[in-house]
């Protein structure tokens, strides 16, 4: 079989390029929302875990994000997957991609947190003392003062995060979601060809990556030139 | 105006400040010296609570500040310019809104009359053209006298200074003590740790030394080097004159 009849075979026979489309949606989906949920959780225990570092307050909202830290970053995302679907939404009737996105939102969200966290510690602690020496109170310093600076500090890394997200997603056709990956795979069960269903999968996800780290070059860039003035 | 009753100061076991005693009145300008590590820095970040003393008693205009709650503390800071030794201007914010940060997020001053007050400091310390330069743009003098200005935004009724030209190159000590000198000459209440005894000797209205957490001797400037009494100040002075 050459490679033409191979390629009409696994991909324009019955539509079958529309199972690699429908993935590559529903993996871009899965992907921003959890980036969503990542984000708002991160910074929340990042903020936590520098308040308590630096002024030793929030003792206990502190034990809590390093256990959750610790569970997070201490278990493979496929098994936090596999428990928050089959045993924590075991009895619910939901979306499994709603269970996707919050799966991999809480996971995605321990790594932004350390990522925002060394952001927040790596502003000097002058800053603070100067927003606090004026008369603002902490919630301002940080808000107006060490935030800002901490974010523009650690913004290519949390581009970076999500691009590792976005290929972490790979895991949902654990739960049967018709993911980009899962997609390739049913082409590959229909046609019995592993080579070009999986090489496609593979270049499609290559071909965002690129994107996406062009556009975190771009911004580095841009980050840098703002510096220079 | 400022009242230091048996204010001690310790981290963790190491007793920096030991039961410190000591007055600031209003229109004075008081500078402190003595060698580092001697718990000078530490005094002047007590007494706007920067450091919260380990016991002892700081009143400010008559009220117990020490026993206040972390929000009223604000409010006293607010009143209490600080200087420090590295400038700590928000470098992601031009001169401008380094200035009218506090003044316009603490509700005291609308954007346009904070603008028109940062216009008026920055010609008051020298640089009118720098409003919309950054921080990273100016030099260390510059910064210092930026870093004062900010300070003045909020109208305070004391300023302290931290070793404020100690991390400036020597040609520029002497704008930062300059304009030191006139904020002096409007009547500002200071309070000053540095280690310019030339500024010491001409601005101050009272000396204190400081050494091993406790204040060893005070007096005028002239009687202070012209006749030290306590021998470790008579050390001190005889390696720094």
């Amino acid at each position: 079989m050459d490679f033409s009849e191979s390629f009409r075979q696994n991909f324009i026979q019955d539509d079958r390029w529309k199972y690699l489309a429908n993935g590559l949606r529903t993996t871009l989906i899965i992907t921003v929302f959890a980036v969503i949920i990542g984000l708002f959780l991160g910074f929340i225990v990042a903020i936590i875990r520098a308040t308590y570092l630096r002024t030793k307050k929030m003792l206990i909202p502190d034990l809590f994000c390093r256990l959750y830290l610790t569970v997070i970053r201490g278990t493979p995302v496929v098994v936090q997957l596999l428990i928050i679907y089959f045993v924590i939404f075991g009895s619910v009737n939901i979306s499994k991609t709603v269970v996707a996105i919050f799966a991999f939102g809480i996971n995605s969200g321990a790594y932004v947190a350390e990522i925002v966290r060394g952001g927040i510690m790596s502003i000097d602690v002058g800053q603070l003392e100067a927003g606090r020496s004026l008369g603002l109170n902490y919630r301002q310093t940080m808000v107006h003062i060490i935030m800002p600076q901490a974010v523009k500090n650690v913004l290519p890394a949390l581009c970076n995060e999500c691009i590792v997200l976005l290929k972490e997603t790979s895991v949902a056709g654990y739960i049967a979601i018709d993911d980009l990956t899962r997609g390739g795979d049913i082409i590959r069960g229909i046609t019995f060809a592993p080579f070009l269903p999986l090489i496609a999968v593979a270049l499609i996800y290559l071909f965002v990556v690129i994107l996406l780290t062009k556009l975190v070059g771009v911004l580095e860039r841009r980050l840098a030139a703002n510096d220079r003035r | 105006m400022i009242d230091v009753k048996g204010l001690t100061k310790k981290f963790d076991k190491n007793v920096v400040l030991r039961k410190i005693d000591a007055k600031i009145e209003k229109g004075e300008k008081v500078v402190i010296i003595g060698p580092s590590g001697s718990g000078k820095s530490t005094f002047l970040r007590c007494l706007n609570l920067m450091e919260r003393p380990t016991a002892g008693k700081i009143f400010f205009d008559g009220q117990e500040i020490t026993a206040l709650k972390e929000r009223e503390i604000d409010g006293i800071r607010r009143r209490m310019g600080m200087v420090f030794q590295h400038f700590n201007l928000f470098p992601h914010l031009t001169i401008q809104r380094n200035i009218t940060l506090a003044p316009v997020k603490l509700g005291i001053m609308t954007q346009e009359a904070a603008d028109k007050k940062a216009a008026e400091l920055l010609r008051r310390v020298g640089l009118p053209d720098k409003a919309n330069a950054y921080p990273s743009q100016l030099s260390g003098g510059q910064k210092q006298r930026i870093a004062i200005a900010r300070a003045l935004a909020m109208n305070p009724e004391v300023m302290l200074f931290d070793e404020p030209t100690s991390a400036l190159d020597p040609e520029m000590v002497g704008e930062v003590l300059q304009l030191m000198k006139q904020l002096a000459d409007d009547g500002m209440t200071m309070v000053v740790v540095t280690h310019e005894m030339g500024f010491a000797k001409e601005v101050a209205s009272r000396v204190l030394f400081m050494a091993d957490g406790q204040i060893l001797e005070e007096n005028s400037p002239r009687q202070f080097f012209g006749n030290p009494k306590n021998p470790r100040l008579k050390e001190f002075l005889s390696k720094v004159l």
